[in-house]
């Protein structure tokens, strides 16, 4: 599944250790009860970049804390960690006490695995609910009421573009011109074609059909599922608007063609401009300096979205599993990692967005010099505000899948809109049932 | 002809010198030949043990598994047959198998040619032998996730080197990855790549067992080195190639690894599956939906299919081993 966390180069190794890995999961490296006051290892395992590590939160945690002693791991791919995750849940060994939740993962956890999972309003962690923008903590409850994780970051959304490309082919390049060029998703298509009568040989206006599909729907409040749960994206005028929007697109050559943290050249068109404009998530900020490097400082620049619409793409969760033998520990790393000035520092550095409303207030007025200072706080926080409330399902993971390679098979290799969206129906009925 | 010796039946002793006499056996003599007779069985139990554990086991409870609606977590529900209609209803099942079948076609058999003609140079008596020898072996040494992932970079379409030097010769990029046969045809030079040199060797072990008279008297008879090749080596190798064939079968029918890295870790298999092989299919189908009875079923299909096709090979080649026997 296509997760915006994965890292196609390092997903390497583990792809085929994970076999290994998924066998592997018999007994031992279980944590011992810790007396209470005693000395505790807390093991937190996460995939791509909490920002935890990178900003130096669990050695300052455990600066505070003598006696606990945390060991951190990461999987760069989600798609790798979350099945990996999933055996040692259902054997109930080799797991942390402390893992993280993709968004797109919280409604199944939620639906189908709340006796795996601790329900943190029995833990230390209870106080830091209430503290949480109002959709973040109901997505990982149950019907009963328990709560399962706390939520990290979200995902709003923003436009990533090259300054440097639009200026070359005479587009504006402040964020507010160009802001006021697009106000609706037709207009970004509009510019789409003026950049391409004039655009340097070699770059496309975006990255991918499926990348610019996603981005729409996530501004969108029913995407796949309706109220009731069930799986309606076959009649959702809505996915059907997005996906002919960027079928469109990619016909009109308006895409550069790379999959998605899939294609080895999607990668490297951040630093080669093989593409000049993307639809962002704030996690992506980190992710396009890492890509972009120290040459690519001040080429690139961020932007509402078209007529300042707010959505959501990403975002994750800490929850603690049934069987650890630490949770009261647990529980208070969580509640201090997610508390809202940590949030803003981890937003600070690496870019992953606050969900706690007292941390949005706080990066209101970040702005960021490797993207000619765009004012990323007030850019996000806005987005925040004007995006829906998802309704979200256990099998949204894998509907957006087949959209994408749908889309990629319009843009690639030349199959008609119409029969690419009868087979990604097809594919996702054959997998889940309608 | 036959030859009766007086010998003990295979594994039992002899009685041991001065250990009581021959007209009574004792308990003694009863446990030595106990021990005889068992002791074989306790030799071969090690292998025999595992294999049950990692081999027989995992073999029936996948069947088990392969008749019950079964994802990781939950309890396994009943279905009976269910997933094998699922599977051989499914498209996507018959594009797996065929593009198996092709991707095993377009590496397999570039492979053992290449293999065989690499054997050959370097049966002569070359300067550096040694080292040719060990740098065939390399790949093979190599893991596929690093391999892979090198040659996926190779085969970029923006950066690629192999898009720049056919760029150098005037022929316009290629998208290798997006593309129906192109991809099919960068995995199948991962899998060349790697496999080619293992081939080789065993050919050349093979081609060092022929007879050097051999060699000799068709010289003498006016051979050329081609006629050598064609009518001295390749009779000779016969066996050694049925080996190569059977084993490259089994593992294009596996291929796995190269597809899944070279996808950038999807086990879709490219935009319309177009690499997408039954073991990326049955990876995709327990992994990536969490169906694992249907990822069973695809796993049982896979092992008579590999069955099938080894028996065919060796019958295959039993018939033309008693054609040539008649002529």
């Amino acid at each position: 599944m296509q997760t915006p966390r994965s890292n196609p180069v390092a997903l390497a190794a583990l792809a085929l250790s994970s076999a290994l890995v998924l066998t592997a999961c018999g007994g031992g490296g279980e944590a011992e009860p810790a007396a209470s006051g005693g000395p505790v290892e807390l093991k937190v395992s996460l995939f791509g970049t909490f920002g935890y590590d990178e900003v130096g939160l669990f050695k300052e945690y455990e600066a505070a804390n003598p006696g606990v002693k945390i060991a951190y791991e990461s999987t760069q791919g989600e798609d790798k960690y979350w099945p990996a995750l999933q055996t040692r849940l259902s054997s109930g060994s080799g797991v942390a006490d402390v893992q993280g939740i993709e968004v797109a993962r919280i409604a199944d956890v939620v639906q189908n695995q709340q006796d795996l999972w601790t329900d943190l309003r029995e833990t230390p962690a209870a106080d830091s609910i209430a503290n949480y923008i109002p959709w973040k903590e109901p997505a990982a409850t149950t019907e009963d009421g328990a709560v399962l994780g706390l939520g990290t970051d979200i995902g709003p959304m923003g436009i990533c573009y090259r300054s440097d490309l639009l200026g070359a082919a005479g587009l504006p390049t402040d964020p507010q011109q160009l802001a006021a060029r697009m106000s609706s998703w037709d207009d970004y298509v509009a510019l789409g074609n003026e950049f391409k009568a004039k655009a340097p040989a070699g770059t496309a206006w975006m990255d991918s059909a499926g990348g610019f599909y996603n981005a729409m729907v996530s501004t969108e409040e029913k995407i796949y599922y309706d109220e009731g749960g069930n799986l309606v994206f076959e009649t959702n005028p809505a996915v059907k608007n997005a996906f002919d929007t960027a079928a469109a697109a990619g016909q009109a050559g308006l895409t550069a063609k790379l999959e998605q943290f899939v294609d080895p050249g999607w990668d490297a068109g951040f630093s080669s401009g093989s593409f000049a404009t993307i639809a962002c998530p704030s996690w992506m900020i980190g992710y396009i300096k890492g890509k972009a490097g120290d040459a690519g400082s001040g080429k690139w620049n961020v932007t509402s979205l078209p007529g300042g619409a707010g959505g959501n793409w990403g975002g994750a969760y800490l929850g603690i599993p049934a069987v650890s033998q630490n949770k009261e520990e647990a529980a208070k790393l969580i509640a201090w990692l997610t508390a809202p000035e940590q949030q803003a520092k981890v937003f600070n550095e690496v870019g992953n967005f606050p969900s706690t409303t007292e941390a949005i207030d706080a990066v209101a007025g970040t702005t960021d010099p490797y993207f000619n200072n765009a004012p990323i706080g007030e850019i996000f926080s806005k987005s925040s505000q004007a995006a829906p409330v998802q309704i979200l399902g256990p099998n949204d993971g894998v509907v957006k899948n087949a959209m994408a390679q749908a889309l990629l098979s319009v843009e690639a290799n030349g199959v008609s809109p119409a029969d690419a969206w009868t087979a990604a129906g097809t594919q996702v009925n054959n997998q889940v049932g309608a | 002809m036959t030859l009766s010796l007086q010998r003990p039946a295979p594994g039992e002793r002899s009685a041991p010198p001065g250990g009581g006499s021959p007209r009574r056996p004792g308990w003694r003599s009863r446990l030595y030949r106990w021990e005889g007779r068992s002791a074989p069985y306790v030799y071969v139990a090690p292998f025999f043990l595992l294999f049950l554990a990692f081999g027989l086991f995992p073999l029936i409870y996948t069947a088990w598994i392969s008749l019950h609606q079964y994802r990781l977590g939950s309890r396994m529900k009943w279905v009976g047959l269910d997933n094998f209609i699922w599977l051989f209803t499914n498209e996507k099942f018959y594009n797996a198998l065929f593009k198996t079948f092709t991707i095993g076609i377009l590496s397999t058999v570039p492979q053992l040619l290449l293999a065989l003609g690499l054997a050959h140079l370097l049966n002569y008596k070359l300067r550096g032998r040694t080292f040719f020898r060990v740098a065939m072996i390399m790949p093979y040494a190599t893991s596929v996730a690093a391999a892979t992932l090198v040659f996926a970079q190779l085969f970029g379409r923006d950066a690629g080197a192999i898009n720049w030097l056919l760029g150098l010769v005037g022929i316009d990029a290629v998208d290798w990855r997006n593309g129906d046969w192109t991809a099919q045809i960068a995995i199948s030079v991962i899998i060349i790549w790697r496999w080619t040199g293992y081939n080789a060797l065993i050919y050349l072990a093979g081609m060092q067992s022929i007879s050097k008279d051999l060699y000799e008297a068709a010289t003498l008879d006016g051979a050329t080195k081609w006629q050598q090749f064609r009518h001295v080596t390749l009779p000779g190798l016969r066996p050694t190639i049925l080996f190569t064939v059977v084993v490259s079968t089994i593992g294009a029918s596996q291929v796995f690894g190269e597809p899944l890295i070279f996808g950038g870790g999807k086990s879709d298999g490219g935009a319309v599956n177009q690499y997408q092989t039954l073991g990326l299919f049955m990876y995709q189908q327990g992994w990536t939906y969490n169906a694992l009875g249907r990822a069973a079923a695809v796993a049982w299909v896979m092992f008579v299919l590999i069955i099938g096709l080894v028996w065919l090979n060796t019958r295959l080649a039993r018939r033309r081993q008693g054609k040539l026997g008649q002529s």
